[in-house]
């Protein structure tokens, strides 16, 4: 899958690794700003500080 | 997939079955890098945001304070190196009863309102203080008051929860308190000094801690207290971690820092 998005990069190899590179941060950078976000009340790590209160 | 590229084989010579093996492995690889990459921005990531963003409120609510003082809580002078207490007091101690504080209605809720400083926790232990104890509260702005709970200074119980992990963990070392400890609260009324009687741990369900009389919950509010809560353990929050403190004084903006934390002010 990788593979066949790689090749079907334009121009020439070194600016398809720039690409690619971009590409992955950009989805880095998406998971980080919104995904993490939404899915962080689900994870183990994060704890209720509180007491319930009414 | 080893013998994939040196023959510069086609692609279209792959039977149907091995494109999904190779796209299903590649699709679990992914989501293992993905989880690796949570977990890194959720311990370390949203601690670096969340304190970016609690500077940030630190630094404005301070030159609020210092604005509202008249200047007189602002550095006086351009020589006041070594002298962490630079500000030139416009009160003198007797001009003002520190067991009797000015006080404020809580504000809108998400809104910041305090300073927090904590000598045991380090001088450069300032935290923002936020009215709400919702999560878009506390994982960014620190400290969260409990709506409906004292004020500080006010009799009654000025209840604070933060994170322990994540998100700035403003209550990380909570552990290290000790009775006789003191906590420090500025508002725009002036400075609250807290000192810890009890540190305790309770399950979640003990709602009487951040009640307005904790140890006679029946009775009526008698004292001016604080109170924090986070979870317990570390990494868990099957229980509560409690600190509870009692004011013993207060004194305007005008007057100055108290002496333990005048070097943070300062700074």
């Amino acid at each position: 899958m990788y593979g066949w998005i790689f090749r079907h990069l334009p121009g020439p190899l070194w600016l398809r690794i720039i690409i690619a590179l971009a590409l992955i941060l950009l989805v880095v950078w998406c998971l980080m700003e919104y995904v993490f976000p939404a899915v962080e009340q689900y994870s183990p790590f994060y704890r209720d500080v509180t007491i319930p209160t009414e | 997939m080893a013998a994939k590229q040196h023959t510069g084989t086609p692609p279209s010579s792959r039977s149907a079955g091995q494109w999904i093996i190779q796209i299903l492995g590649e699709l679990l690889i992914t989501v293992g890098f993905i989880l690796l990459l949570f977990v890194a921005w959720q311990l370390w990531w949203t601690n670096i945001s969340a304190n970016k963003a609690q500077d940030q409120a630190v630094d404005s609510l301070i030159q609020e304070f210092n604005a509202a003082a008249g200047g007189s809580g602002t550095q006086a002078a351009a020589g006041d190196s070594g002298d962490g207490a630079s500000s030139v007091p416009s009160l003198k101690p007797g001009d003002w009863d520190p067991t009797d504080p000015a006080t404020s209605a809580a504000p809108a809720y998400g809104e910041t309102f305090g300073v927090v400083y904590i000598p045991r926790f380090g001088e450069n232990y300032m935290r923002p203080t936020a009215e709400g104890t919702g999560t878009d509260v506390l994982d960014t702005l620190g400290l969260g008051h409990y709506e409906g709970t004292a004020m500080p200074g006010e009799v009654g119980n000025f209840a604070l929860a933060g994170h322990r992990q994540t998100n700035g963990a403003v209550l990380d070392r909570v552990e290290e308190l000790q009775e006789g400890d003191h906590i420090y609260v500025q508002t725009k009324d002036g400075y609250y000094t807290y000192t810890i009687y009890e540190t305790k741990i309770v399950l979640p369900s003990e709602v009487d801690v951040i009640a307005p009389n904790p140890d006679d919950p029946t009775g009526e509010a008698s004292q001016r207290l604080l109170t924090l809560t986070t979870c317990h353990p570390r990494y868990g929050d099957t229980e509560r971690y409690i600190v509870h403190a009692k004011m013993e004084n207060w004194q305007p903006l005008e007057a100055g820092a108290p002496a333990e934390i005048a070097n943070s002010v300062a700074s």
